[in-house]
């Protein structure tokens, strides 16, 4: 069945968007096999790294434990390290999900909003001034310096009649990240110890000693992500425009409020166990979109299944290029993703969704 | 004679003198109040330097400055003042300003309050470039400048061939800028990482743009170099401000449109380069000073000497301060001018948006 199609009709698909999958079925299967994609990359976590292991193994260290060397660097380690890459990629990804919706701008991403600026100033204070160097002890600061920041860039970008345009919002995280790693910068430089802990928490890294840290974030990430599902039914009307959702009954104040808490408890909750990572949020909405069309709900369920899987990869990735050292997965994903930004501001119409 | 029947007091616009010389074959044309300002901003930048250089560890009264400045001074206060303080001083000023026009000149030529050599990710290539120098080759302080320029200059030219489509859009240009910078800022991060402790740091330090232990061997090539720039710079101004009404305009009023713009171009790069070269990347003055100067100045747009004189000004007191700040502990002076100048962009936004 071949059509031909005209250059015409091509710009009237490319307005709609409609996505890979057209009907619920459709999507539907697609989304198992994402599952299935995040399958292989879970196992390939746990198997690939400095030394690698057989899956027969990870299969036999999973469900039927002995005290052998492969099984404890498995359970002590990979498996740690696997499930805060679900964890946190799947905070990034929705966090991103929920931000471009929210502010109706494909290129907003909670890093590009000054969340990791934030989070690495309360840090470098919580390090530098406070003393304190355990990772349970600072992951509190990250997560304040990461809410306190996005209420102000939120603030900052929304004043004036306008509201939270998209430039507005991009610029106020811009600038106010600048004076925050600059003044983070200077904290740093003061004093070797925090410098050196700094360059190693700026890097980005999923590789945190046991579930401790996991477990401190945990609740907050499952918090966010239940507001975010909860929303997702709004932030469809969101994309009407504020005053035809006001006009079907949505309250906007109250969704603006609830999606800025999750996004908040996402990427606040993520970056305090991992560390700035970035472009996660950024693209993968984008491949949710390409696949799933304009309907959130199906947006959230696809970004929540894909983004581990980026950021699982990305990771396997950093284990792989510089065997035996390792390249932290946010400088990886960084590496990934600017490429795509780049791409997506070339093509013609970035700001509107 | 003196009514042509105008009613008198009416406001026919700014004051502006002309002086001649040589029966008018070259003449200087000057808006009074801007000049006025740009002597007030360069009287209290000379304040500030002044202040500067008596203060430190070792407190110098300010006449004593002034008499060491004069060649008068007592020998210990001459060696305190003039061979350790002064380098380091007038090095601020001369930077500030030529950072101040290097921003005028790309704001202008953007049309873009926002454009800005660190916006488009110079200051994050001429980074990598110094670190490679710095942590692989260990390279004196000339081969980290050479780095520094090259990866500069490589990162801006990719910038502005990525965000090329048919014309550079200024937000497109930003987004590509960021874009470019976060690759960079990760490969930067990465080659700290690698480096050993004392390594990373003195590169992080130069990183940020520092004035710190700048002597005057160093000051001597940028002084020679600006000395060169400057006066093209101001030479560029009148044709830079005509070039703003548009193309066809500038070639009614005379100027070659093509040539004024390259010629602007390698202008602006060479200044910003100059600075980053010898000192690291300062970030935000030259985003900021040529907007603060035209605030002041109350003119339509961007001109290069209230630029110049602002900057100045703003590199002095941001020197000032990194050197008081956390005495007796330096930190870079750069940390201080991109705090600074980021609440001076917040402060912005939210005027903008009050107006609106």
């Amino acid at each position: 069945m071949t059509v031909a199609v005209t250059s015409h009709d091509r710009a009237r698909q490319e307005e709609k968007r409609p996505g890979l999958a057209q009907t619920n079925a459709t999507r539907f299967v697609w989304l198992l096999l994402a599952i299935a994609v995040l399958l292989c990359v879970i196992l390939a976590s746990i198997a690939v790294g400095s030394k690698d292991i057989a899956l027969g193994t990870v299969f036999e260290a999973l469900f039927a434990y002995n005290d052998s060397d492969d099984h404890a660097i498995i359970l002590a380690l990979r498996v740690p390290r696997t499930l805060m890459g679900l964890t946190v990629g799947a905070a990034l990804g929705v966090a991103g999900a929920l931000i471009q919706a929210l502010t109706r701008n494909p290129l907003a991403d909670p890093g590009v909003l000054g969340v990791n600026a934030g989070a690495a100033f309360f840090v470098v204070l919580a390090v530098g001034l406070l003393g304190i160097t355990a990772i349970q002890g600072y992951i509190w600061f990250a997560f304040l310096g990461a809410i306190v920041t996005t209420v102000v860039v939120y603030l900052v970008g929304s004043a004036g009649r306008n509201g939270a345009t998209p430039v507005r919002l991009t610029l106020a995280g811009v600038a106010i990240g600048a004076v925050l790693g600059g003044v983070s910068a200077g904290i740093a430089l003061l004093n070797p110890a925090t410098f050196d802990r700094m360059r190693q928490w700026n890097a980005g890294s999923l590789v945190a000693p046991g579930y401790e840290t996991l477990w401190s974030v945990l609740p907050f990430i499952l918090l966010g992500l239940a507001i975010a599902i909860a929303m997702a039914r709004r932030l469809n009307a969101v994309a009407l425009g504020d005053d035809l959702a006001a006009a079907l009954g949505a309250n906007m104040r109250r969704t603006r409020g609830f999606v800025v808490l999750a996004v908040t408890l996402l990427a606040g909750g993520a970056t305090a166990a991992a560390g700035p990572i970035g472009f996660v949020g950024l693209m993968v909405p984008h491949v949710a979109r390409w696949i799933a069309g304009p309907d959130q709900r199906w947006i959230l369920a696809f970004t929540i299944v894909l983004s581990p899987v980026l950021l699982l990869t990305a990771d396997v990735v950093g284990r792989l290029v510089m065997r035996p050292g390792e390249l932290q997965v946010g400088i990886v994903t960084a590496f990934v993703g600017a490429p795509v930004l780049i791409l997506l501001a070339r093509r013609r119409k970035v700001s509107g969704l | 004679m003196s009514n042509l029947g105008l009613p008198a007091g009416i406001d026919f616009g700014r004051p502006i003198r002309s002086l001649r010389w040589f029966g008018g074959r070259v003449s200087l044309r000057f808006d009074i109040k801007t000049a006025t300002i740009c002597l007030t901003l360069l009287a209290i930048a000379l304040v500030v330097a002044l202040v500067t250089l008596a203060s430190g560890d070792y407190q110098v009264p300010l006449p004593d400055v002034v008499r060491a400045l004069l060649g008068q001074g007592e020998g210990r206060i001459h060696m305190v003042v003039v061979e350790w303080r002064l380098p380091r001083t007038a090095l601020a000023l001369l930077l500030g300003a030529a950072l101040g026009m290097g921003g005028a000149i790309f704001q202008s030529l953007t049309r873009n309050p926002l454009g800005s050599p660190d916006i488009i990710g110079f200051d994050a290539g001429a980074f990598t470039g110094a670190l490679i120098v710095i942590t692989l080759l260990h390279g004196s302080y000339y081969a980290i400048a050479g780095g520094a320029l090259f990866g500069g200059l490589v990162t801006a030219l990719v910038v502005y061939a990525l965000a090329y489509n048919r014309g550079v859009q200024g937000f497109r240009l930003i987004i590509v800028g960021i874009g470019v910078s976060a690759m960079l800022t990760a490969l930067n991060t990465w080659i700290l990482l690698r480096a050993k402790l004392e390594v990373a740091m003195a590169a992080a330090i130069w990183g940020a743009g520092t004035l710190n232990g700048l002597d005057l061997d160093r000051l001597f090539p940028a002084m020679i170099i600006l000395a060169v720039l400057m006066p093209l710079a101001m030479l560029m101004s009148r044709p830079m401000g005509q070039l703003e009404l548009g193309d066809d305009a500038a070639r009614a009023l005379g100027v070659n449109a093509e040539r004024t713009r390259l010629a602007l171009l390698v202008l602006g790069v060479a200044l910003t380069a100059t600075v980053t070269a010898t000192a690291g990347p300062i970030g935000f003055v030259a985003l900021s000073a040529p907007q603060l100067a035209r605030r002041l100045t109350g003119t339509a747009s961007v001109a290069i000497l209230p630029a110049a004189a602002m900057g100045a000004l703003l590199l002095a007191v941001a020197d000032f301060v990194a050197q008081r700040a956390f005495a007796p502990t330096q930190i870079p002076v750069g940390i201080v001018t991109v705090s600074l100048g980021g609440i001076y962009f917040v402060w912005l936004l939210l005027r903008e948006a009050r107006r609106q």
